[in-house]
């Protein structure tokens, strides 16, 4: 009956990533938060993933400071 | 511009527009030696062209639109030359465990990650190897998005994909990206 609030890690993923950018729908949110209930794996992805988006906007700071330069 | 009616004026276009355009295609597909090759094409196709030019638009809008034309074919180009085989799947495709980790991919915990994450060039470095490590179309829709900082919209509209394709790309990027930064830099 709740099948459709139960998703794959791949799904999980997929949702935590879309969030990175501030994409993620609110059911989406919902989605990926009761899958964090059973998954730890997938919660420590999203931990990365936090991480992993701060080298990226450090990285993309720093291009943009490159292209002014030109 | 003094004409109402703007004309094509082949012989400034280097001059006039030869470094926006460049610019315009370096941000999308991050190699000058590529965005050099596009602008070229983009000079020959539009005197080939130019009795099509109509002047309802300003002569830079019209050259843009067939840059963007010609960016549009180098993804297309890469999207079927490069197969699906050589992206590394993180997740099971099929059977009982559809969707679930794989287990040689379960991302393993950074126990260095905070002394790690310093910023540095070696750090940089490395990212920038990542990425060029991934697939390049991969490399190109994760650059516009997450580098340029590009909209989602404008992606899509510029690539001529829809939005759940760039979401999957994005995410097979990301899970991707991870894994190497994780066997190259915090796990190293």
């Amino acid at each position: 009956m709740f099948k459709f609030l139960f998703i794959t890690c791949d799904e999980a993923t997929m949702i935590c990533d879309k969030s990175q950018y501030n994409e993620a729908s609110l059911f989406e949110k919902i989605q990926l938060n009761i899958h964090f209930l059973r998954c730890d794996i997938c919660r420590l992805y999203t931990k990365q993933n936090n991480k992993m988006s701060d080298l990226f906007r450090m990285k993309a700071t720093d291009c943009q400071r490159k292209t002014m330069f030109i | 511009m003094a004409n109402t009616k703007p004309t094509l004026q082949p012989d400034k276009w280097i001059d006039n527009y030869a470094d926006y355009l460049f610019n315009y295609a370096v941000v999308r597909v991050n190699d000058s030696d590529l965005a050099k090759d596009l602008v070229q094409d983009t000079f020959i196709a539009a005197l080939k062209s130019a009795k099509n030019f109509q002047g309802k638009s300003t002569e830079r809008t019209w050259l843009v639109s067939i840059l963007k034309r010609k960016v549009i074919d180098y993804y297309r180009k890469i999207n079927s030359k490069k197969g699906q085989a050589e992206v590394r799947m993180n997740f099971y495709v099929d059977g009982e465990q559809e969707g679930n980790w794989l287990e040689e991919r379960v991302p393993q915990s950074w126990d260095n990650a905070s002394e790690k994450a310093v910023e540095n060039e070696e750090l940089k470095d490395q990212l920038e190897a990542c990425i060029d490590n991934l697939p390049e179309k991969y490399a190109m829709v994760f650059r516009m998005k997450t580098i340029q900082e590009f909209e989602t919209e404008e992606i899509c509209k510029e690539l001529d994909i829809t939005a759940s394709n760039l979401w999957v790309i994005i995410h097979r990027a990301r899970t991707q990206l991870r894994k190497c930064m994780e066997d190259n830099w915090f796990n190293s």
